[in-house]
């Protein structure tokens, strides 16, 4: 049952992310991005992972997929069909590809995970948000502020004169 | 845990690996921009999956920080993209020389 959930959930994963490097059309790109975002937010569900879930949909199929069209909409003349999506290096980024992806696998085929005797039962949702304001409140509130940056920061590059 | 940890890390590595592509290959800025959300995706779901398994709730309050950093980034480099696109007409990666000199 959740072996099926999560199959299904990696094959829509896969074919929408590899539609989004691969789409000529780039609103399409941008909409098999939120595809492939909410298929990445089922599989936090099925980790029970329920806040990051909600977050993740929030964050990025909510707003960052949204600026993203925002972004097209609003350069699109000359990213028509007839202009060629890829650049000059295919032969060597393939290569670096390959070796990227055969390393990871390896590695990950090679190494044994050690996993918490417990396992099954996530931290809650409650965990999570008392962490947040006790041992990592720090970092939060510097968050906060490089968020704010990136506001004013937008803003004023975005501004022109 | 009915599904095993490596599967979800495999999961996670192939699609860091598809961002890369996007990243190599690909000549526009907005696509580089969502295969580099892409990798960030990839290694979120690697922190979720250790976090879960592990029994440890560093890893989420990790992921919560990354997403923060990763709209940020959005944010400011899109604004950029577009400001670039207002003064040379393209957002192909090959013409944007302005910072070369």
């Amino acid at each position: 049952m959740f072996d099926l959930a999560f199959y299904i959930l990696a094959v829509l994963i896969l074919g929408s992310a590899l539609m989004v490097v691969t789409l000529r059309n780039i609103f399409h790109c941008a909409l098999f991005l939120v595809l492939c975002m909410f298929s990445i937010a089922g599989i936090y569900i099925l980790l029970e992972a329920e806040f990051i879930a909600a977050v993740q949909v929030l964050i990025y199929v909510g707003a960052v997929t949204i600026l993203m069209i925002f972004a097209v909409m609003l350069t699109h003349q000359l990213t028509g069909k007839t202009i060629r999506q890829v650049n000059d290096q295919p032969i060597a980024a393939l290569f670096i590809i390959s070796s990227l992806l055969v390393l990871t696998l390896l590695a990950l085929s090679k190494t044994t995970w050690e996993v918490a005797s417990s396992s099954g039962v996530s931290p809650s949702a409650t965990e999570l948000g008392r962490a947040l304001m006790t041992v990592y409140v720090l970092p939060f509130e510097v968050v906060s502020v490089v968020l704010l940056v990136a506001l004013v920061g937008a803003i004023v590059i975005s501004r022109g004169d | 845990m009915p599904v095993p940890l490596g599967y979800y890390l495999g999961l996670a590595a192939i699609i860091f690996t598809v961002g890369v592509i996007g990243v190599l290959v690909r000549r526009n800025a907005i696509i580089i921009l969502m295969s580099i959300e892409l990798m960030l995706n990839g290694a979120n779901l690697t922190l979720v999956a250790f976090s879960v398994h592990l029994q440890e709730l560093s890893g989420q309050v990790f992921v919560f920080l990354v997403m923060t950093v990763a709209a940020a980034e959005a944010a400011v480099g899109l604004a950029i993209i577009v400001m670039i696109f207002r003064n040379r007409e393209s957002v192909n990666v090959d013409n944007l020389n302005i910072m070369k000199w």
